[in-house]
């Protein structure tokens, strides 16, 4: 009995651990796919042709797979987007925790979580509907649908991760700073600006490599509205075709086993590295954060 | 002083202004929303299947096919998701392999959702030969989920006191039986809560599902698992980008968002009531 009730309770043990090593697993096998799956192209073409080309033509006869537009088109509207994001998110970060009374707090924090539930195909649809329309009415633009439609729409998909997480690191400055700057005679807004915020940088500057990594990620967003013309961009108000784009648009049109197919799946492995490097810096800061408040 | 006060004044009015402007972007996104796509819902809108290639009738089959997709992904990742918050909140010691997990978590939750959707399409539509179906769609968002639900679980279960364990151990009680008597009950509140945002999020997904498990034009509602389906947040995209009928099309997608939107929004809703009602009836 005693024996059977053991290795009862080591069985469930290890079921349980075998489920959480399931997310490694799954970080592995996509990451083991995606190489797999990206690395023939280069029998065709080398690296720095792919990364550095400046054309993208998967389809013409011969094909081009040069992708600097496409990141730079994604770095382009990420920047925009944090442009607009970073101001908004931070300053709505230090009302909710330094300034607003209890009851706006929560409708703000509330508010806040209700921009994170809307689909990115919401904000998509809106863009071409309304927003696009709109800019290109407000700057005569042959088309509305540009890279700083996109930004803008990204910019409102990023401000909750910079928000709260922002939030969260001012709300996590240890109460004696504040006084101490009170008690030499500093205003509310002094106390802030020089101690607060100072105190909290290294989460707010992890909250905003987090918000970037949520934009250079969007997929459905930017591929509604950000024009889709694989050029180097050179202006906000032209259109731009990100990565996410180039690939959900493309994929189901390539033959698979194809070069068109494999350079798809390159271009994953560029994002998909690109996004593990923001999300590991973030850590990084988050982790200084904590250890030094 | 005086002018150190007037900075101040300026530097308030400065954030209220910024806090105004992402107030005042959420309200017309919903005013929007829900003027327009009021107007084209009715009981057949939400019931009939759409007809004269999608430029009129209903978004049933859409419907259902996110209800299936959806159920998919719970049906996947919410006993793995609990199982690995279990084994993380109640066996794990601080050790290489922990982190090595957690590592693992984090950056699973920040891979961008159209590389979930390039897995789902290498592994479970062509690897698996389960095609273009719910069962690859389903998979596929399930990965997605899986990081929200550890995290949300993992919360509910670090919040019961060790107090509750140690009385369990103290009566002779195993650690099996210790979370399954003691430790799941009174959890289970929190790790619902986190579940449902969880499914919200499934229900908005298109990337993942965009090779995987959608299909535009498709006549018959889906009869298996491995039937292509129509979906919500696809259809709208769908109807924005393809077909040729841009004024009967907007409508409709009008009404899809506003569905979409009550949808998810609704889940969320759901999930802070019952927070805030399990948060009251907590005696501890």
């Amino acid at each position: 009995m005693k024996g059977k009730q053991l290795l009862k309770e080591k069985v469930i043990k290890n079921i349980f651990l075998l489920s959480s090593l399931t997310s490694i697993f799954f970080l592995i096998g996509i990451t083991i796919i995606l190489f797999k799956e990206g690395l023939p192209l280069f029998q065709e073409i080398n690296l720095k042709e792919f990364l550095w080309g400046k054309s993208w033509y998967p389809t013409y006869e011969p094909a081009e797979f040069g992708i600097l537009p496409l990141i730079l088109g994604s770095l382009w509207i990420t920047l925009g987007a944090l442009i607009i994001a970073v101001p908004l998110g931070v300053s709505t970060a230090i009302y909710i925790s330094e300034m607003a009374n209890p009851k706006v707090r929560d409708f703000l924090k509330s508010s806040i979580e209700l921009l994170t539930g809307i689909p990115s195909v919401i904000y998509g649809f809106l863009g071409m509907v309304l927003l696009g329309p709109w800019l290109q009415k407000l700057f005569n633009l042959p088309v509305g649908l540009c890279s700083l439609t996109a930004s803008l729409l990204l910019a409102l998909m990023a401000i909750p991760t910079i928000t709260s997480l922002s939030e969260e690191a001012l709300f996590s400055v240890p109460k004696d700073y504040k006084e101490a700057s009170y008690a030499l005679g500093a205003t509310r807004w002094e106390t802030i600006i020089k101690v607060t915020v100072p105190a909290a940088l290294s989460g707010i500057g992890s909250a905003v490599i987090l918000g970037m990594g949520r934009a250079i990620g969007e997929t459905m967003t930017v591929l509604m509205v950000a024009g889709g013309a694989a050029v180097i961009p050179r202006s906000f108000l032209q259109p731009v075709r990100p990565m996410t784009a180039t690939i959900a648009l493309e994929m189901g049109e390539a033959v698979v086993g194809s070069h068109h197919y494999y350079a798809l799946f390159a271009i994953a492995c560029v994002l998909f590295v690109l996004s593990l490097t923001l999300n590991l810096t973030a850590d990084y800061f988050l982790i200084k954060f904590r250890r030094t408040s | 002083m005086k002018k150190r006060r007037y900075k101040e004044k300026i530097a308030y009015l400065f954030l209220t202004l910024m806090v105004s402007i992402i107030l005042v972007s959420l309200f017309m996104l919903f005013y929007f929303i829900i003027s327009r796509g009021v107007k084209v819902i009715s009981w057949q809108f939400l019931t009939e299947i759409p007809r004269k290639a999608m430029t009129a009738g209903g978004i049933f089959p859409a419907i259902l096919g996110t209800f299936y997709l959806t159920v998919g992904a719970i049906c996947f990742a919410l006993p793995l998701g609990i199982f690995a918050a279990i084994y993380l909140s109640e066996y794990a010691t601080q050790n290489r392999l922990i982190r090595i997990i957690r590592i693992g978590i984090n950056n699973l939750a920040g891979v961008p959702s159209v590389v979930f959707g390039l897995f789902g399409l290498a592994i479970f539509v062509k690897y698996m030969g389960f095609g273009v179906s719910i069962l690859s769609g389903g998979l596929t968002l399930g990965i997605l989920i899986l990081p929200t639900i550890i995290r949300a679980s993992e919360e509910a279960l670090l919040a019961v006191p060790p107090s509750f364990r140690e009385a369990s151990l103290a009566l002779g009680a195993t650690k099996w039986q210790t979370i399954q008597k003691v430790v799941l009950p009174s959890s289970i509140s929190g790790i619902l809560t986190g579940s449902i945002l969880a499914i919200g999020r499934a229900a908005g997904e298109t990337a993942p599902i965009l090779f995987t498990a959608v299909t535009f034009y498709t006549m018959r509602l889906p009869n298996s698992i491995f039937s292509e389906v129509q979906a919500l947040p696809y259809h709208i995209y769908a109807l924005m980008t393809e077909g040729t009928h841009p004024e009967s099309q907007v409508p409709i997608a009008y009404g899809a968002a506003l569905v979409l939107i009550c949808l998810v929004l609704g889940l969320d809703l759901i999930a802070i009531i019952l927070r805030n009602r399990f948060r009251r009836s907590k005696k501890w």
